[in-house]
């Protein structure tokens, strides 16, 4: 109910973004009796965990297109499924392609493929067990807001201390072999293991998806672990699809947030945030619309909400330079293809094509298509995580017809020649690519998209276009994300709150930091 | 044959650290035998004449790093070692001009101020926080890292330690701090500085020694490694040891000596023998057996474990660690003999300059593209280069107006990608290095009297340093502190009693530094029960 008499509107708690973290911490707050307005900058919620018609009738998840993270009690919890949203597929399996071979199907504990070795078969179950144990471990670490450092709460000690009591449980031999591998490169960690190139390439490929890292870049095990204790945290649910897109899990937090009284506003961009007496108080739209609220709750990105939105003058120079020094460059781009038939891969059974597809041949192959992105350049052989979601979920293309979803990596937001020159050759070696494991695809092809971090940035005012509004590296987790001083979802400007993937846990479609920051503001903020 | 004589300790390899080792327990009261396989002391710390009356420091080059407490106990000034600071330093450029390094704070800033002024300003800051991150982890070099796992009351002591040292910081510098042991070099230094010139010139000793590239988490700490040594205590400093590195080596054996020690050279051992899980003798080459109650190896934990013991001997769990540990050839060296000293257009007539450390690396890019060719198993084609002179500051080292040059040239791999090195292959990447300064000194090539070509295959088969590792390991966080040489052996003792480890491959690593010398003597003697 837009508002523009003398007197501003007034809520407990304002919102910024209706992304799926804004959503859920607007559901959290409003279902603990506070007012609660989330404030949306584009004509519809979910921000870069949308739905998105990329050519007439041909629908695809913008962002994220496979739910690995959300907690379960999460989900429970908000009663997403009364409030619309149905799966169209659960528990997806994954396969890796090769080139002029059969493919490498994986599943935890499990890995088929002619030509696999007995060796690699078993080294394969004892890995995956063991990283399994590894972030069942690290998983309360994980879903808790992260403990300051040299603070003397009790709380923050209790915290400092359970960390160190979940590795030490795990018993000396695995506890050393954790703090080993916990810096190594995943690269190393994988040739210690493996001997199969495809296995090594499959499994080097979740350490780097959506990471500003090659296998070769130290701390790649421990985003690796990073990954495997979030999947932990949400309860091992394996991947899932929501049907009708991303999106449609989106609108169903918005339907639940309303549920609990929240009110949302779409194409309300906020211009500024209000601070008095060096506390925030309300925040004013592009439109010059004031809206005033002692707790203003930010699911922008970091820079964007201290840089752009507050404004530095309300921050001292060392918190600014730290938040100015956010790694928060992307590197992933999003392909949609729309089809006028199922994607001919070759070799592929029905159920490999209903689940996740990877191309990643080997660590080397990896690594050579990073060596690229660290210039600001492109390799022409890109790593990909592939879906076709219209398989599990029809209506999101015309009949008979298909969309292809794919992250493809790297692709630099500071691209030395320019996304505008250099997008069309982007595209190209992406197509080619595919066009090597799916001979005949280009022939298919109705329309192509793809969203560099560049284009990201622009849609989803996204600062670098980084999914995880940041690197997940090791000098940027637990209680050094987004930076110190702002990791425990509270800022330097009181009542002013961090509720993004920019915090911790981070990015992926995950809600983790949505529901922590909610819990602050409940024990933090003004009511 | 067996020998007559019985020693309290044997220590296998007399490079620097094993020379440390054998001085502390011999000051100590112990009989103390060091055996080396080469006819020469010094491991890869030595003076060698291998063209005329020139004097190399063939492996190591230059001195910082060797503990100041190491030199004052064992009076190595007394036995004839002297260190000569370096007077300056430059990065030039590919395109002409230079970033001059002073050892003046001030005129070093006014000299990154001809290249930024928001540098100059950024140098303040940037010191302040390196210091600050050497004064923190210094301490730790002379003590014997704690295991985490371990419920021992010297292992919580030692863990209460660090947990208080580290909680004494202060919760913002232990943001810092943890920040710092993770980030890359080229992402720390782009917290400082905008420069190219500046920041390529500090990454440099990022990478010296290190399979990374300067975008490789975990780089910075690799650049504080090479700050954390004391001339006269200014801190950072480097300098030449007066006669070369073996200058070091000698001094640490007139030290060992004084003491009443033994040290025989050409003596390579072939088997540490373990009797009853007790390391109980060595076996030379020759079939000669010594016995003694210790037996302590310089080797790297490599070359220790898989060539000069018993796999019987060992536990397999431990035999897996050691084979996974890290240790990649990465460096190779020149040693170049000069008929004079050449001529750098891009560094003024009589600067400091050509008096320290020069490198032609002028981007953080240049440096990482030089570790992708590594990564391929090729030497780089540009090559990060860290060239001295030393005869400028030494006289002694070569004949009257003659010079001495030292390039150590990252990356170089130990395995080509396309075959084993042949004696074609080393001479090109000679060529490539040659080429690389005579880009910057016109008259360079026609200087060149003699020049040996090292890489890290040759490196390992004089030195014996696994793949030519000058660090005897990787300094990856995998490999520091308690996980130095393997999780649940950086105590400094080996799997079977009375065997343990001296050389760089412990705690806290390589560089001519004796802290894992000095320190593995300590835990001898505390296992003797005699006082250190």
């Amino acid at each position: 109910m837009p508002n523009h008499g003398v007197t501003p509107a007034h809520y407990d708690c304002v919102v910024i973004g209706a992304g799926h973290n804004g959503l859920i911490c607007a559901a959290g707050l409003a279902g603990k009796g506070r007012s609660v307005l989330v404030l949306e900058a584009a004509a519809e919620v979910g921000g870069a965990a949308s739905t998105r018609e990329f050519a007439p009738g041909f629908r695809v998840s913008a962002g994220a297109h496979l739910l690995h993270l959300m907690p379960a009690d999460l989900l429970r919890d908000l009663q997403l499924e009364s409030h619309g949203l149905n799966w169209a597929a659960q528990r997806m399996p994954t396969t890796a392609l090769l080139p002029d071979a059969a493919a490498l199907a994986l599943s935890p504990g499990a890995a088929n493929r002619a030509g696999l070795s007995a060796a690699d078969a078993s080294a394969y179950a004892a890995y995956s067990a063991r990283m399994r144990r590894f972030a069942a471990a690290l998983a309360p670490v994980f879903s808790r807001i992260p403990p300051r450092l040299g603070s003397a709460a009790w709380s923050d000690r209790l915290a400092l201390l359970r960390i160190g009591w979940q590795i030490r449980k795990l018993g000396r031999r695995e506890m050393r072999e954790l703090l080993r591998i916990g810096a190594m490169n995943v690269y190393d960690l994988l040739e210690e293991s493996f001997d199969s190139a495809a296995l090594k390439g499959a499994l080097g490929l979740d350490a780097v998806l959506g990471a500003n890292f090659g296998p070769r870049s130290p701390g790649t095990v421990l985003t690796l672990l990073y990954r495997l204790a979030a999947e932990s945290a949400a309860g091992d649910l394996g991947l899932s699809q929501p049907k009708g897109g991303m999106g449609a899990l989106c609108n169903a937090l918005a339907k639940a947030a309303v549920a609990a009284g929240a009110i949302i506003r779409t194409a309300a961009p906020v211009a500024k945030i209000l601070v008095e007496a060096d506390r925030a108080c309300g925040v004013v739209l592009e439109s010059g619309e004031r809206i005033m609220a002692p707790n203003v709750i930010s699911s922008a990105d970091p820079k964007t909400t201290f840089l752009k939105l507050l404004g530095t003058a309300h921050l001292d120079t060392g918190f600014a330079r730290r938040v100015n020094h956010i790694r928060s460059n992307g590197l992933a781009a999003k392909l949609h293809i729309a089809l006028n038939r199922a994607p001919p891969f070759q070799g592929l059974s029905e159920t490999a094509l209903r689940g996740r597809l990877l191309i990643a041949p080997s660590l080397e192959y990896i690594e050579h298509a990073y060596n690229h992105a660290k210039y600001g350049e492109f390799s022409a052989s890109p790593v990909m995580e592939i879906t076709v979601p219209s398989i599990n979920d029809p209506g999101l293309a015309p009949a008979g017809h298909h969309v292809l979803s794919a992250i493809v990596q790297y692709a630099p937001y500071a691209l030395k020649e320019s996304w505008e020159k250099g997008r069309q050759r982007f595209l190209d070696s992406a197509l080619d690519t595919l066009e090597r494991f799916a001979p005949g695809l280009r022939g298919c092809i109705v329309a192509a998209e793809v969203l560099t971090p560049a284009d990201m940035e622009q849609e989803f005012r996204l600062s670098g276009g980084h999914w995880h509004h940041g690197d997940l590296g090791l000098d940027q987790i637990l209680m050094l994300r987004p930076v110190p001083g702002a990791a425990q979802y509270r800022t330097p400007v009181e009542g002013l709150f961090l509720c993004g993937a920019g915090c911790h846990p981070g990015g992926g479609v995950m809600g983790v930091a949505g529901r922590n920051a909610a819990q602050q503001v409940l024990k933090w903020g003004s009511s | 044959m067996r020998s007559a004589q019985h020693w309290d300790a044997i220590i296998v390899g007399a490079g620097h650290n094993g020379l440390v080792a054998a001085c502390y327990l011999a000051r100590a009261g112990l009989k103390v035998l060091v055996l080396e396989r080469q006819p020469y002391i010094g491991g890869a710390a030595v003076s060698r004449r291998l063209y005329k009356d020139f004097t190399y420091s063939n492996c190591s080059y230059v001195c910082s790093l060797l503990r100041p407490e190491i030199m004052r106990t064992l009076e190595l000034p007394k036995h004839g070692l002297q260190i000569i600071p370096y007077e300056g330093g430059c990065t030039m450029m590919q395109g002409g001009g230079h970033l001059a390094l002073y050892d003046n704070h001030d005129a070093l800033r006014r000299e990154i101020a001809r290249h930024s002024k928001r540098d100059a300003e950024a140098y303040d800051r940037y010191s302040r926080d390196v210091m600050r991150q050497c004064k923190f982890i210094k301490p730790l070099l002379m003590r014997e890292p704690p295991d985490p796992t371990s419920f021992k009351p010297r292992d919580l002591q030692e863990m209460l330690y660090l947990g208080k040292r580290f909680h004494g910081l202060g919760e913002a510098r232990m943001y810092d701090t943890l920040r710092f042991w993770t980030m890359s070099a080229a992402d720390f230094l782009d917290e400082y500085f905008e420069s190219e010139i500046v920041k390529a010139h500090f990454a440099g000793s990022s990478i010296i020694g290190t399979a990374l590239g300067p975008r490789s988490p975990g780089t910075a700490y690799v650049l504080l490694h090479h700050y954390m040594g004391d001339i006269d205590d200014t801190v950072g400093a480097w300098g030449f040891a007066r006669g070369g590195m073996g200058a070091v080596s000698n001094a640490l054996g007139a030290s060992f000596a004084a003491s009443g020690g033994t040290i025989r050279s050409a003596a390579p051992v072939a088997q540490i023998q373990v009797k009853h899980g007790r390391a109980s003798a060595v076996v030379l080459e020759d079939g000669e057996q010594i016995t003694a109650r210790l037996v302590i190896s310089n080797l790297d934990v490599r070359r220790t474990f898989l060539k000069i013991m018993d796999a019987n001997d060992l536990p397999d769990e431990f035999l897996r660690q050691v084979k996974n540990f890290k240790i990649r050839g990465s460096s190779g060296k020149l040693n170049i003999a000069l008929d004079g000293l050449p001529r750098f257009p891009a560094i003024p007539e009589g600067s400091p300059s050509t008096r320290g450390d020069m490198h032609v690396t002028d981007t953080i890019e240049m440096m990482e593209r030089a570790y992708d060719d590594w990564k391929d198993g090729r030497w780089s084609r540009a090559p990060y280069i860290d060239m001295l002179i030393p005869s400028q500051i030494d006289p002694t080292m070569v004949p009257d107006g003659k010079h001495y040059m030292s390039v150590f040239v990252q990356y170089c791999p130990y395995r080509l990608a396309e075959g084993e090195w042949t004696a074609a292959k080393r001479q090109a990447f000679g060529d490539t290095v040659i080429n690389t300064i005579a880009r910057h000194s016109p008259n360079f090539k026609e200087l060149i009297l003699h020049a040996e070509i090292r890489t890290p295959w040759d490196i390992e088969n004089e030195v014996g340093l696994t793949e030519g590792n000058i660090f005897q390991g990787e300094l990856t966080m995998d490999q520091l502190l308690f996980n130095r040489p393997l999780p649940g052996y950086a105590q400094y003792r080996g799997p079977v009693k009375g065997m343990y480890m001296c050389g760089s491959s412990t705690h806290p690593g390589g560089g001519v530094m004796g802290a894992p010398g000095a320190n593995a003597a300590r835990a001898v003697l505390r296992d003797l029960k005699l006082a250190h």
